[in-house]
């Protein structure tokens, strides 16, 4: 019953959608204020039902409806609570309904939000939202119905994939998803910039919010996805530069590069087709990623079991949605403006570069992660492209943008002296060179590169604090406004995950070792000493526990308690990795298979650093949070306060 | 600064960024990209040891061996037409099983096995990778609904 309440509030919210993506746009071009209007309505209505939908497919899966084949599938009433709620998107069909709901609510926040927004901007914007919400909705209930039934119920269903049942990727798909989606409301404002063929400060000011919410929740969902890959899967790395990683790196990179050239259409009223293309980019490159992942159609160590048909729709969906965008940008975008002039040395050139840098990011991976794609097409070769490749392109288009990142703020816009840019940064320079030469000399000798990117990330800390400093000093030690501070946040912040990224990759230590109780292993200057293995039973799995006791210099130090769990219904072995940490360094323990005779296999790793990769790239949310509460950006939008809390914090629930 | 001028430094510099960008790109294609080799491509082919790529298929049942340390394991990888001697130092992936489809990355020892550096994981069982896929499809014993 209450599933075909779900199913049916999904074909009434697809009824509306159709109303909201076509009356509106035909009262914006008629000037009729009442077709117009309709968007708002349609939009909350819209939302109501796709939440009830939603609230619908949970409550299947919280009372173990295995009537409904998605929870046959997905679900097990031995599954804690918690993974029995995000086993609803942790399969295709759930997911994509969080999909289509994160869209509504965005819609709807359009609706409430946009109370400021010229008329016929916030009607076309909602229809464009709405029609990408039919693409979606449709795509639902065509091809991957989640309601479906299956007769007779079977007594129990077959649980959820073991690596899911884990807190990080409970909330990993929602935050990537806050991300990927709110990128559709930059899409929509820019398809409609480009209907009305009008783009302005104004229309800067409200698109940029949107773009900085988007990118602090992809930033989040990222660094949750690789902290996960970091602690599950047990190899001790935190980037594989897997195509599902790449899937969501590309957007994340377009959207960084919209983050800042808009900042150039609001205060300078330049830049502007270029930033309508961006904000198509950034979306389009959001729908790719879901492509590449809902498709299957490249080898990925994160590949979900597939269906072809349903690659097929998104990629027919995604062929519509950036050429229609860019056909339209095509036509209309030569009637864009440009605005105020510039020097190429000013602020405006160290962002366009910026720009030219993120989006050459962008492409290289790109490139790197369809080449194999393309390679099997046209001579049905199948190759990979793998790390090297992406180490080899990506860290050196990094270094000219780091190195430029810190130079930026210093230049004024329009135009500005190089020189007493460089002379502000030369303590930061200094420092950044003794850092790079300690780490060459102290810390590791063998990478030369490992130590130049080193220096990089003091570079950027250094300079971005040194930049705040200075600025506290010229204003007589008053706090800047909110956008600035959160611009310094988030740049020290990329210099944190440099730190980070050097630490783990180059300076970590691994050692296996097959111990048996008793056994003891020296390693990175820890005394391991492995005092039993035993069995234990968790709620739907039952587990081996190592105990490895830990000491420094005959002096207790830790208990690491590494796990080999096997998931008693999928008959599916997961290890659980045990990790020290002291926000210094990871002290990392895998248990691998064995018994008692023989011993066990150990993994032991020494990750220096590792911790802030993560610790960055929550900062780095946090600036764009801050940045986001600023007043400025709320300016044309009285009532707009709320905006960056409630509609998402709401969704994340 | 004329316009005209401005225009010519955005382009001269944008072009300077993609050549920089085009030369990284296709130096690392030329050096980093790994084949795919199915059992059978490799017993046709002639592949010179060392030489990094990637092969898969099924583990074959009841080929799996450990060392007696455990920790270096060996196993055959067949596409049910031809199969290659496999052996990997480490920890295993958790869904690595006897029966499963396969992919791992190394390269030919010179007495014909396959050391692997790599066995890539799967976040579900029921994945057969494309090529592993195509591999059996080509040696002709493909099942559909698999």
């Amino acid at each position: 019953m209450v599933a075909e309440l779900g199913h049916f509030s999904l074909i009434l919210a697809l009824a509306v959608a159709l109303v909201q993506g076509t009356l509106p746009l035909v009262g914006a071009s008629r000037g009729d204020i009442r077709l117009m209007d309709l968007g708002r309505t349609a939009a909350l209505t819209q939302a109501l039902l796709v939440i009830v939908a939603f609230a619908a497919l949970t409550q299947a899966y919280v009372a173990s409806d295995f009537s409904v084949a998605n929870v046959v599938a997905n679900s097990h009433s031995a599954k804690p609570l918690l993974y029995k709620i995000s086993g609803v998107w942790g399969n295709h069909e759930g997911s994509m309904l969080l999909w289509a709901l994160i869209l509504a609510l965005f819609g709807a926040a359009v609706a409430v939000f946009g109370a400021g927004l010229p008329d016929s901007l916030r009607a076309r914007v909602l229809a464009i939202q709405a029609l990408i919400g039919v693409g979606f909705l449709a795509f639902l209930l065509f091809t991957s119905n989640p309601f479906e039934r299956v007769w007779p119920p079977p007594a129990d269903g077959n649980g959820l994939n073991p690596l899911l049942q884990d807190p990080g990727l409970a909330f990993h798909p929602p935050l990537l998803y806050l991300g990927y989606v709110g990128f559709s409301v930059t899409y929509a404002f820019a398809i409609a910039a480009l209907l009305e063929g009008r783009v302005d400060a104004a229309w800067a000011r409200w698109v940029r919010p949107w773009t900085l919410a988007a990118w602090c929740f992809l930033t989040l969902g990222i660094a949750l996805g690789s902290w996960w890959a970091y602690y599950i899967l047990g190899w001790g790395g935190f980037w594989f530069w897997d195509p599902v990683e790449n899937a969501s790196l590309m957007p994340w990179l377009a959207g960084t590069a919209l983050l800042h050239s808009a900042i150039v259409v609001e205060k300078r009223d330049a830049l502007k087709s270029w930033t309508v293309l961006l904000a198509i980019l950034a979306f389009s490159l959001s729908l790719l990623g879901t492509f590449l992942v809902r498709s299957g159609v490249l080898t990925s160590v994160h590949a979900f079991a597939q269906d072809p048909a349903r690659g097929m729709y998104i990629l027919g969906f995604l062929l519509f949605v950036t050429g229609g965008g860019l056909a339209l940008y095509a036509w209309r975008a030569p009637q864009l403006q440009g605005g105020g002039l510039f020097q190429p040395l000013s602020r405006e050139g160290a962002l366009i570069l910026n720009n030219l840098l993120l989006c050459t990011l962008a492409a290289t991976v790109l490139l790197g992660t369809l080449y194999p794609l393309f390679l099997d097409l046209l001579t049905g070769n199948k190759v990979s492209v793998g790390p090297p490749f992406f180490n080899a392109t990506f860290v050196p288009i990094c270094a000219p943008l780091f190195a430029a990142l810190c130079v930026g703020p210093y230049l004024g816009w329009k135009r500005a002296e190089i020189w007493p840019a460089l002379r502000h940064l030369r303590v930061a320079f200094v420092v950044a060179v003794i850092a790079a030469i300690v780490a060459a000399t102290a810390i590791d000798g063998r990478s030369t590169l490992a130590a130049l990117a080193f220096g990089f990330g003091v570079w950027l800390i250094v300079g971005s604090l040194g930049e705040f400093a200075q600025r506290l000093v010229r204003t007589g030690y008053k706090l800047p406004p909110r956008a600035s501070l959160g611009m310094t946040i988030a740049h020290a912040a990329m210099g944190v995950v440099v730190l980070g990224a050097v630490g783990t990759g180059a300076w970590n230590s691994e050692l296996i070792r097959t111990m048996k109780p008793g056994d003891r292993a020296s390693f990175a200057g820890f005394d391991f000493k492995l005092d039993r293995v035993e069995n234990l039973q968790g709620p739907n799995y039952v587990a081996e526990r190592a105990t490895l006791a830990v000491s420094v210099a005959g002096k207790p130090y830790t208990i690491l308690s590494p796990e080999r769990r096997v998931f008693t219904v999928q008959r599916r072995q997961v290890a659980e990795t045990a990790i020290h940490t002291n926000l210094l360094r990871d002290l990392y323990a895998t248990l691998g298979e064995g018994e008692a005779a023989n011993g066990w296999v150990i993994r032991l790793y020494y990750n220096p650093l590792a911790p802030w990769i993560w610790l960055g790239a929550a900062l780095a949310a946090l600036g764009g949070f801050v940045s986001l509460s600023d007043r400025r950006l709320r300016i044309g939008a009285p009532r707009g306060s709320k905006k960056a809390g409630r509609p998402m914090a709401q969704a994340a629930e | 600064m004329t316009p005209k001028r401005k225009r010519l430094w955005l382009v001269v510099g944008s072009l300077a960024v993609l050549g920089f960008a085009a030369t990284l790109v296709l130096t690392a294609l030329n050096d980093n990209i790994v084949f795919f080799y199915s059992p059978t491509q490799i017993a046709e082919k002639q592949i010179p040891p060392e030489r990094r790529f990637r092969m898969g298929g099924l583990v074959e049942a009841g080929s799996v061996k450990k060392s007696a340390d455990g920790q270096v394991t060996s196993f055959r990888v067949t596409d049910t037409h031809k199969t290659v001697d496999v052996v990997y130092r480490g920890l295993l992936p958790d869904l690595f099983r006897e029966g499963q489809g396969v992919v791992a990355e190394g390269s030919l020892g010179a007495d014909g096995v396959f050391v692997a550096r790599e066995v890539l994981a799967k976040h579900d069982e029921n994945y057969m990778p494309p090529e592993v896929a195509k591999a059996i499809k080509e040696a002709g014993q493909w099942k559909e609904g698999k």
